[in-house]
């Protein structure tokens, strides 16, 4: 069953220089498409991981997912619901406490001036969810040693913490409101491996103790193969490939996918031999025609210059893995020669 | 291997005076690098790489300073050297590259006159040569159409070109040695992909030493020859990469390889040391790493552990029998291979 659903959804920004700048150079308008006809399903109590370089448009997918950005086009439903109520009213209201988000900086996105309980309490007073001092103060102290922290550090402010801490403030943070489903945009990335991995343990723990569903955004690889159970990977707004993580991780059938899963620093010294990365990602701005990773593709052909491959069935793997989907004319035309291909 | 090395560290204690007391950030830590080596500094922030690294290069900011021990190169110290005779030797010799590409190049001028400059003081070549060599260098860093490219400002280049930008300027004078401080942190995993193995590249072909500060071991398991892991302020394991990475002595190597997520094992929780990194002004008594140590013992609260030869690496641990008496001596006599 599935929790939330997006459905071709897609935002564009418009960065175009101020209207009288434009009209003195007659310029048009510049418009920039940051997520481009997305389509994906989480089931309940699954992590979907979304994965991609800088400006592939995760994060913007992430801020969709949550209603900090409005749709452009398409639609996103939850538990069955559009969530353009998000931005309305009682059933909004409702809504918003089912889902919340984590952000990346827990430097930025905690409040400085505020003591750890009242940034922790904030979605327990804005949602009215107990009444009274004393309850909501016993609640936040549950919750802060959920998060592995103690009660008494409640009375502290944001800057006694360690980057590590103040993550687990973001998430008591995110948990007091009792959501069902959590958007993480890249909640381990400001910090160092052995605090990732205290803070990648409790996210886990937590999802087993109050079965959440994660849609977890990140640019690691190696992060996303732990978290998740289903990954996306993004190019240029839009997602060319998604699957089981087994599937992905072991047989990679988009060529992006697979240069991506190449590029990772070899930890086993193996001495592998890496394909060559060649390029970098196109401007969003202007980006190529048909298969936006044609000019880095290997595999290109006249077609993937013209037409916009789009997200297609493939094989699973024989462990019973499902095979997802990839949006490749090579992969579809069973060009790419690698339908048994292992790592 | 001593007095073939290229580079010598002995000793070195960096210290922060402040109003509240000396905090040191650097405890006596010794390394030696070989030249045409690839040494890899890791450790999590503020263990105090990056510092070693300024410190070597003199960039040192105050006020930080050199409160004890030595820096040589090719057995010539260069820690007292006066302002000047330092800015010869920095860039000349001893090339830098950081991690952000964009602060370390001037907005202003075009990368052509940035490398063209930097050519000038260090090599005895007159404007055009100068010019051809900046040339010769984007090519070889990898930068298309450089006849073209040279004329152009760094905002015009992408996070991956500026950082090779960065690279031909550190090798513009055939330096032999490299700091590299995170070259590749800023960047997205295929293009830092490309930015090692340039890097590899261009050592192997010149000869050129590197000191690669990291805190991603995937990174330093590509590159480097040696690892030097640090905490707080001291080194905790120093040995071959490949030994580091797969037989790690000292716990908080364990943890730390542990703890890093990998795409071949399917582990359902990741190793987790508790705790975090002790503040400069509140490291523990005895070993640094004993209040988050999961095998820590009397020993190691009272005593500091020296570094000490096990197997092939050093670690400075008290599990290891030996350690301390006259491991300090050990550590000078320079790197065990």
């Amino acid at each position: 069953m599935e929790l939330i659903r997006a459905e071709r959804i897609g935002k564009t920004f418009d960065v175009s220089p101020p209207w009288l700048t434009r009209a003195l150079a007659r310029e048009p308008r510049l418009l920039l498409r940051a997520v481009d006809d997305v389509s994906f399903g989480i089931r309940r109590g699954e992590t979907l991981g979304l994965v991609g370089e800088s400006g592939c448009g995760k994060s913007t997918v992430a801020r969709l997912v949550v209603g900090l950005y409005r749709l452009t086009t398409g639609t996103i439903t939850y538990g069955g619901a559009s969530i353009d109520a998000l931005a309305a009213g009682r059933a909004g209201r409702a809504l918003r406490r089912r889902l919340q988000m984590i952000f990346q900086d827990p430097y930025a996105s905690l409040n400085p001036r505020w003591r750890v309980a009242d940034i922790v309490a904030e979605p327990i007073r804005a949602h009215r969810l107990l009444r009274g001092r004393r309850a909501v103060q016993a609640r936040v102290d549950e919750l802060l040693v959920q998060v592995g922290l103690a009660a008494a550090d409640g009375a502290r402010y944001p800057h006694q913490f360690s980057g590590g801490q103040r993550q687990r403030i973001s998430i008591a943070r995110a948990l007091a409101s009792e959501p069902e489903f959590l958007v993480c945009d890249e909640p381990t990335s400001a910090l160092d491996v052995s605090v990732q991995a205290q803070v990648l343990n409790l996210m886990r723990d937590l999802q087993r103790e109050l079965g959440l569903t994660y849609l977890f955004i990140s640019h690691n690889l190696a992060v996303v193969h732990h978290v998740a159970d289903r990954v996306g990977v993004m190019y240029l707004g839009r997602i060319v490939e998604i699957a089981d993580k087994r599937r992905l991780f072991a047989t990679p059938r988009h060529p992006y996918t697979r240069m991506l899963l190449d590029a990772i620093p070899d930890l086993g010294l193996t001495g592998k031999a890496r394909t060559p990365v060649a390029g970098e990602v196109p401007s969003p701005l202007d980006p190529p025609t048909g298969c936006t990773f044609h000019p880095r593709c290997p595999l290109a052909g006249d077609r993937c210059r013209r037409e916009v491959p789009l997200l297609k069935r493939v094989a699973g793997v024989p462990d019973g893995a499902e095979g997802g989907e990839a949006a490749c004319h090579a992969v579809e035309e069973g060009r790419d020669g690698a339908s048994g291909r292992g790592v | 291997m001593s007095g073939a090395s290229l580079l010598d560290v002995r000793s070195l204690r960096i210290e922060f005076p402040t109003r509240r007391g000396t905090l040191v950030a650097i405890d006596d830590i010794s390394f030696s690098i070989a030249p045409g080596e690839v040494l890899g500094v890791v450790g999590e922030s503020g263990a105090g790489k990056s510092l070693t690294g300024a410190a070597i290069i003199g960039l040192l900011e105050p006020p930080g300073r050199i409160a004890a021990g030595e820096i040589s190169l090719h057995g010539r110290r260069i820690d007292d050297l006066p302002y000047d005779a330092m800015r010869k030797i920095r860039g000349r010799r001893i090339g830098a590259i950081f991690q952000d590409p964009l602060t370390s190049l001037n907005p202003l001028y075009s990368i052509g006159r940035q490398l063209i400059e930097t050519i000038r003081t260090h090599l005895d070549l007159g404007e055009s040569a100068a010019r051809t060599r900046a040339i010769d260098l984007l090519r070889e860093v990898g930068i298309p159409s450089p006849e073209r490219r040279i004329d152009h400002f760094p905002h015009q280049f992408s996070g991956g070109m500026r950082q090779r930008v960065v690279i031909a300027l550190a090798i513009c004078a055939n330096p032999q040695l490299i700091i590299a401080d995170e070259p590749t942190t800023a960047l997205d995993v295929s293009i830092q992909a490309q930015i090692i193995s340039l890097l590899k590249r261009l050592c192997s072909d010149h000869g050129t030493a590197v000191m690669l500060v990291t805190h991603d071991m995937g990174v330093i398991a590509e590159t480097a020859d040696r690892v030097a892991v640090m905490y707080a302020g001291r080194i905790a394991e120093i040995g071959p990469v490949a030994e580091v990475i797969h037989a790690p002595k000292h716990p908080y190597t364990v943890g730390l390889m542990g703890s890093i997520p990998s795409i071949v094992d399917d582990r359902e929780r990741l190793v987790q040391i508790d705790g975090a990194m002790p503040r400069l002004n509140a490291i523990p008594p005895g070993c640094a790493f004993n209040p988050r140590c999961p095998r820590a013992f009397d020993r190691c609260r009272i005593e500091r552990p020296e570094l000490i030869a096990v197997g092939v690496s050093r670690a400075a641990c008290w599990l290891y029998p030996g350690a301390g008496a006259d491991a300090g001596a050990q550590a000078r006599a320079g790197a065990v291979r």
